[in-house]
């Protein structure tokens, strides 16, 4: 399921220095470690497909937006799974699952009727970024969404260039801060 | 949302990560909270006057040398606990070096002494105003560390609040020994470690509900 520890560590650093091609290869493979993860973890305490994909997508972001707390010198994939386990558990404990809750018999069933192509959360993002503050919206949209360069979005918004950039890191931290609150109800 | 737009999303204009960053941030914060802490104790109290003998001199390093290697020690721990899965990469052993050799020393210290000096060498003249300050000094750099280590990730929330309250301890402990004119290696132990202590268990209470992401 997951590549080769070394291929991953690899698409790792070049993102850390910003290859955009390799990040997204990272957060691809690792998109289809963690559904395989959470669709096991939580089908055995009989949870859904798209309480998986809510918190698959919440650790992408977490990977995006804590990537700096990953140490070059150590592998990549206990890092990865100690943030997929603590999210794990975090759920859990937020929404009160009893491990009693569902017979653990039930749980292949569950799996087995998984459409394996529904990968889509119920995080709406226009909805989220609504929540945002106009600027930090508007550069998250630009950068982020139109894929225009940090020097067009500064010009065309009247920022300066770091201003854009702290309002991105700004913005996608807040967006994992909302969807981490919204799995709270 | 698909997963593939936010990949999509995220993957767009990545921009370039600073590899020393928690480093960098935990170092900073420790160091503004020294400050910070410092410029508390001799505003409030005064570097301590009666800095003339060479016994006092001993002391105030010793008391330094205990806080700060404290510091130091606890803070490297926290670079590991900071980030995902670091408890599996700390001891507790480097934590509690330090204060199991300033209790031995002070051990040793009344084991010299004849007991009827016991009650001074403990209690000291200051012990109260000790007992005050450390806990109160230690909010502002506690509260600098808290807000670095938010952006980082923590998988043990417990543990790593407890450092941290640690670290926030013995900063201001740090700060306190400009000023503490109780020269005595008992004193030291139970009235810095035991403010210390008081630290890091509110730092043990207060961890998972501040350090959460």
């Amino acid at each position: 399921m997951l590549a080769p520890e070394a291929e991953l560590k690899n698409l790792m650093l070049a993102g850390l220095d910003g290859d955009a091609a390799a990040h997204r290869s990272l957060l691809k493979y690792l998109s289809d470690y963690l559904r395989a993860y959470y669709r096991r973890q939580l089908g055995r305490v009989g949870r859904s497909a798209t309480d998986a994909e809510d918190l698959v997508q919440e650790v992408l972001l977490a990977i995006h937006t804590r990537r700096h707390t990953y140490d070059p010198v150590e592998p990549l994939t206990p890092w990865v799974h100690a943030i997929a386990r603590y999210k794990l558990i975090d759920h859990l404990r937020r929404t009160r699952t009893s491990l009693r809750d569902v017979p653990i018999d039930e749980a292949p069933d569950l799996i087995a009727q998984e459409d394996q192509d529904s990968t889509e959360s119920t995080h709406d993002l226009g909805k989220l970024l609504g929540q945002l503050p106009e600027k930090t919206r508007r550069a998250i949209e630009c950068v982020k969404l139109e894929g225009l360069s940090v020097a067009e979005t500064a010009s065309r918004c009247g920022l300066s260039e770091s201003n854009v950039k702290v309002s991105v890191h700004r913005g996608l931290r807040a967006l994992a801060a909302a969807i981490a609150r919204e799995r709270e109800r | 949302m698909k997963t593939d737009d936010l990949i999509a999303m995220l993957g767009t204009n990545v921009e370039p990560v600073n590899r020393k960053y928690v480093l960098r941030a935990i170092g900073t914060a420790i160091a503004v909270g020294t400050l910070v802490a410092a410029a508390a104790i001799l505003l409030a109290f005064g570097f301590r006057a009666d800095l003339t003998t060479t016994r006092a001199f001993i002391f105030l390093f010793s008391k330094l040398a205990f806080t700060i290697v404290t510091v130091v020690l606890t803070a490297i721990m926290l670079t590991r606990l900071a980030r995902p899965g670091g408890e599996r990469k700390i001891s507790i052993v480097w934590v509690a070096l330090p204060f199991a050799a300033i209790m031995l020393l002070a051990a040793v210290n009344l084991a010299f002494a004849p007991s009827a000096h016991w009650e001074r060498m403990i209690v000291g003249d200051q012990w109260l105003e000790c007992l005050l300050s450390i806990p109160i000094i230690a909010i502002v750099p506690f509260a600098l560390i808290i807000w670095a280590v938010r952006r980082m990730a923590p998988t043990d929330l417990r543990r790593t609040g407890a450092l941290v309250g640690l670290i926030a301890g013995s900063v201001s402990a740090t700060a306190y020994a400009l000023h503490c004119a109780d020269d005595s290696l008992p004193f030291v132990a139970l009235w810095y470690g035991g403010t210390i202590l008081l630290c890091t268990l509110a730092g043990t209470i207060l961890g998972p509900r501040l350090l959460r992401w």
